[in-house]
């Protein structure tokens, strides 16, 4: 399992777990599960279209996912935010279903870029994954505390000059360089999974937003590295061990919740909202 | 474009089994999931919906496996995810992001493996393209009977809980207090959303399958106030998307040099337009006809 082939797998899906556990942190907390769906699904006629016009795939990836995101960004403006992001999402698959019948390796290709094929990294792919990632922390960790502020209290976010219009469309571009990155790895319906799972039981644990952050984190590599084991021994598709143990670390995160709220009558956490008012006010206090 | 026109004219796709097959089942997934649509849109369930579509997609490939029926495999797994939405909590706002994003990726994950296991035990290729993509032109004519009385039956669930949905979604107080339990027809709802989708999933595949819950919903929400209307235009628009794709696919053949396009791509794309058609009329309509309280008109029914 940790032969010389398997090493370029663990280093990058490593470091798709760490940015996928930061990025979903703020996923959970802005409830934008919907748009961490469609992106990656978006991203999906990338591949295809770079098969068909013969460049490298990743530079498809990119042009489809800024589409993607110009996209939602402006449907959302125009209506419901949940119709947006689910017709942007339908309308870039059924393209992709359309090109990928168009290129002469339709089964197989479909089902790798939907579920990953995790166990085929070449040392040649690490590179765009390593510098995607360097700049989605740099950019996370620069805007960490907008960001946070943005997400919890949007009216007191306005009030401190932060727009609410550009610091969507930074995080739905950020959420894209991950999926771009990740895609082609992990596939475009795990993407998912470790976007939302792992941030959503670390936030139902803490509500502090610094040790949620560092829990998703543990809980995203955690996962990420007992489904790559599992799938290498079963053979199974990693997607399905991502996916049941994402469903089984939430419910056991929320019954530990519970348990320990009922039993040993333990003040629920305050919510994440209240905590993240406290560390801004905090952080600054000569304005508050 | 004579050829075009000798083909138009004398509708010799009418004659085709499998058309008919397709129109018919494709158009009573249109016509199901526009009434269920408005309501999804309407209580905020788009997400949810989706999900239940991707779900789905696990039932559709463990159906090959079984040997079963793929609307069976469809229409159970979109019940179980919808029993545990409303077990996880999808009723509470401030629950229903994560819980359906859970739901889902789940069923991703099931989905993942029934395919896996498909490729290998079983001689099928090609099983994730039909599933998560859909084949009309494949259906068996014995599957028409089934598609019309999961239609039939999805439709009068609706009937039964207009009155009590449109009344818990308007003003849950006072539904309880005239002994609606919200609860109950939330889940109703939920299950009654799962058939739509699964008949959906069947058509137009499992991951472009919210595409005629949300879109011609959607479209149609944006048009009409009046849920009575925006229904009836939902119906209009799936209708033609889903038979004008059918129509457009069959005609592909010849168009582009006998290569034919994909249904699902025709009708999801008749459908995006519609929606960004939508956007314009509803200004139109707004500057025509003000009206101060949207929601008068869904209290009076």
């Amino acid at each position: 399992m940790f032969d010389i082939f398997m090493i370029h797998t663990w280093i990058a899906s490593t470091i798709i777990a760490v940015t996928a556990g930061i990025l979903g942190f703020f996923v959970v907390l802005r409830r934008s599960a919907f748009a961490a769906h469609a992106l990656p699904l978006a991203t999906f006629p990338g591949a295809a279209a770079a098969q068909l016009l013969g460049i490298q795939p990743l530079w498809g990836l990119m042009g489809f996912v800024t589409l993607a995101v110009v996209l939602l960004h402006q449907l959302q403006k125009l209506g419901r935010k949940d119709v947006a992001a689910g017709l942007v999402l339908v309308t870039l698959l059924a393209v992709g279903s359309l090109l990928l019948s168009m290129t002469n390796t339709y089964a197989p290709a479909v089902f790798s870029l939907l579920f990953g094929q995790v166990l085929g990294i070449s040392a040649a792919d690490l590179w765009p994954v390593a510098t995607i990632a360097s700049l989605v922390l740099i950019g996370a960790m620069s805007l960490y505390r907008p960001l946070l502020l943005q997400s919890a209290f949007p009216e007191l976010a306005i009030s401190r000059g932060i727009s609410a219009g550009v610091i969507d469309i930074i995080f739905l571009g950020l959420l894209g360089l991950v999926t771009a990155m990740a895609m082609p790895v992990v596939g475009a319906l795990l993407v998912f999974s470790l976007l939302i799972a792992p941030a959503a039981a670390a936030q139902s644990l803490s509500a502090r937003p610094l040790q949620a952050l560092v829990l998703a984190v543990m809980f995203s590599v955690g996962m990420m590295w007992l489904a790559i084991a599992l799938s290498f021994w079963t053979n199974w598709p990693i997607g399905f061990f991502v996916g049941t143990m994402g469903a089984l670390l939430f419910t056991s995160a929320r019954m530990f919740r519970y348990i320990r709220h009922r039993w040993f009558s333990t003040a629920l956490p305050t919510t994440m909202k209240n905590s993240s008012m406290k560390l801004i006010l905090a952080a600054q206090p000569g304005e508050a | 474009m004579l050829t075009w026109l000798a083909h138009i004219l004398h509708w010799s796709f009418l004659d085709s089994g499998s058309v008919q097959t397709a129109l018919l089942v494709g158009g009573s997934a249109a016509v199901v999931c526009a009434v269920i649509g408005v309501f999804t849109i309407l209580r905020g369930y788009a997400f949810a919906g989706h999900a239940l579509g991707d779900v789905s997609s696990a039932g559709g490939s463990a159906s090959f496996l079984l040997g079963i029926s793929p609307l069976a495999g469809f229409l159970g797994i979109a019940g179980i995810a919808a029993v545990s939405l409303e077990f996880l909590g999808v009723r509470r706002a401030r629950e229903q992001d994560v819980a359906t994003g859970i739901v889902l990726g789940a069923g991703i994950g099931l989905s993942a493996l029934f395919l896996y296991l498909d490729t290998t035990t079983t001689n099928t290729t090609g099983t994730a393209v039909t599933v998560m993509f859909g084949s009309m032109f494949t259906f068996p004519a014995s599957l028409r009977l089934p598609a019309m009385m999961t239609a039939a039956a999805a439709l009068v669930m609706m009937a039964i809980l207009y009155r009590p949905l449109l009344l818990s979604m308007v003003d849950p107080e006072l539904a309880t207090t005239r002994g609606i339990s919200t609860r109950w027809v939330g889940l109703l709802h939920l299950l009654t959303l799962a058939a739509a989708v699964a008949l959906a999933a069947l058509s137009v595949g499992a991951v472009l399958a919210s595409a005629l819950v949300i879109g011609p919903a959607g479209a149609a929400v944006r048009i009409s106030r009046r849920p009575g209307v925006a229904i009836l235009l939902a119906m209009l628009l799936g209708l033609t998307a889903v038979w004008c794709g059918i129509w457009m696919a069959y005609e592909s053949y010849y168009w582009f040099a006998g290569r034919a396009w994909p249904v699902s791509f025709f009708v999801v794309t008749i459908i995006f337009l519609s929606y960004l058609t939508s956007v314009p009329l509803q200004y139109v309509r707004r500057r025509r006809f003000v009206r101060a309280m949207p929601m008068a008109a869904y209290a009076g029914g």
